[in-house]
């Protein structure tokens, strides 16, 4: 498959990406990972003019803890993020999340900022970015706005990136002491799309009572969906057998799926219902009940 | 038609280039610029691995980047695993004592992902196996005899490797 003609921009900063993404407006698609864009364009769903390759831009690509926050850099790979010592050792999430997404070669090139930017409700990162309470930075030519990640799946491929913007970081708010996360996924075969999965997040105090907590879901409707109900449920609570049943119930209340070649929706709702019990008992364990 | 951009390469170690559109695939470009046909097009849509190179180390699906972005990349494909002599290398002998091709389409794209896997793990366990060709489909083997020709290659390497040292101590 041949994709449709373009005129290939290759920046050296961000600035220059920024003027370049101005000067073409819509017509322009900043070129990352590519490994969502560069299939669609084959399929020519996607036709942009220009394609604006920031690969080359240095100093985009990181990973590190700093005021508070686990910071990502817009070029970070999936697999730097699975090689990460210190994502290995604190943020085991985060491990479950590229773990499943599509394969060793695709994750070589597969860049997680690329992964929400793309505002595809089937990829992975966004319901984990939404269990750990996560903010995207955009840069644009007025500098620097941090977007809180729940406000920024608007629909189906959209998102709260401006035409002129770039995402360049991804920052997480660095995990109190008792807290634990995991994503659970169910994929007919690797490489595909999750069915459903379910990512939470929780953080308790002594007594093992809920202080904190996030759950997103896969999958489950035209955008990456935060699961509130079952959030409020479990807040104050203890996170036991009983409760997480009645958090999973509210979870799979919350989903809104559509039938497809993946299964009926009545399934769907059934499997993020028993997704979310995973998770949160997963979750439970790692923050050390 | 958009203009064309030169693209230099290193691969499997000689120094290439050819003037080429933005959109050509870099597996097109392997292919048709630089006449190596070792690499295949399998699916054409990223799930089959048959396409995949190493590129700067790592493996990569070459149906899905473009060539202009390769510009100034090191890349080795399936030509350049044996030696100049024509010596296979140890995972080609594994594949072929193995039985771990039967059609062989998908066989470059296997040797090029088990290379990069035993080049960052060089006694991976079947389980690291598995995972390191999940991106490589092959629908006749059933997988079992590439896993073990995997070992094989492994097992024959550390091997390789041992007797240099032994060799070297001596030499000292």
């Amino acid at each position: 498959m041949i994709p449709p003609a373009f005129e290939y921009l290759r920046p050296n900063t961000i600035p220059e990406a920024i003027t370049l993404l101005q000067q073409h407006g819509e017509d322009a698609k900043i070129l990352s990972g590519g490994q969502s864009l560069i299939p669609m364009m084959k399929l020519r769903i996607a036709r942009p003019g220009y394609l604006i390759d920031i690969n080359r831009i240095s100093g985009l690509s990181y990973i590190k803890e700093e005021g508070g926050f686990l910071k990502i850099g817009g070029l970070t790979r999936e697999a730097e993020l699975e090689a990460s010592l210190l994502i290995r050792s604190k943020y085991p999430i985060l491990i479950d999340t590229t773990h499943v997404i599509a394969d060793p070669q695709v994750r070589n090139l597969a860049t997680v900022a690329g992964n929400l930017a793309h505002g595809d409700p089937a990829n992975d990162h966004p319901a984990t970015m939404l269990a750990l309470g996560a903010q995207v930075v955009a840069t644009g030519s007025g500098g620097e706005r941090a977007i809180a990640i729940e406000e920024f799946f608007l629909s189906l491929f959209s998102t709260a990136l401006q035409p002129g913007e770039i995402l360049t970081e991804i920052r997480i708010p660095v995990p109190a002491a008792r807290s634990g996360g995991a994503y659970f996924k169910l994929e007919r075969k690797v490489g595909d799309f999750a069915t459903a999965a379910v990512a939470a997040q929780v953080t308790l105090d002594a007594n093992g009572v809920v202080q904190k907590v996030g759950i997103g879901l896969t999958n489950v409707g035209p955008t990456p969906i935060k699961a509130k109900k079952a959030e409020d449920f479990l807040r104050g609570k203890k996170l036991d057998q009983v409760n997480i049943r009645q958090a999973a119930q509210l979870a799979g209340d919350e989903a809104q799926p559509s039938s497809d070649l993946r299964g009926p929706a009545e399934y769907k709702k059934g499997l993020i219902k028993e997704l979310a019990k995973r998770a949160l008992a997963r979750a439970a364990e790692r923050a050390g009940t | 038609m958009a203009k064309k951009q030169l693209v230099s390469v290193k691969v499997n170690g000689h120094e290439r280039e050819a003037a080429v559109e933005p959109r050509l695939l870099l597996v097109h470009f392997i292919r048709e610029s630089l006449q190596l046909t070792g690499t295949h097009i399998g699916c054409d849509t990223s799930h089959c691995g048959a396409c995949t190179v190493v590129l700067n180390g790592k493996t990569v699906k070459s149906c899905t980047m473009f060539a202009v972005q390769a510009d100034g990349a090191e890349i080795l494909t399936v030509e350049g695993l044996a030696s100049a002599s024509g010596q296979l290398h140890a995972l080609q002998e594994g594949f072929k004592q193995e039985h771990g091709l039967q059609c062989g389409f998908c066989t470059p794209g296997m040797l090029m992902s088990s290379f990069a896997l035993l080049h960052n793990n060089p006694n991976p366990s079947e389980e690291e196996i598995r995972r390191g060709i999940s991106g490589n489909l092959c629908r006749c083997t059933g997988y079992q005899n590439i896993v073990g020709a995997v070992q094989y290659a492994a097992a024959k390497m550390a091997k390789t490797e041992s007797e240099a040292n032994v060799a070297e101590g001596v030499a000292k």
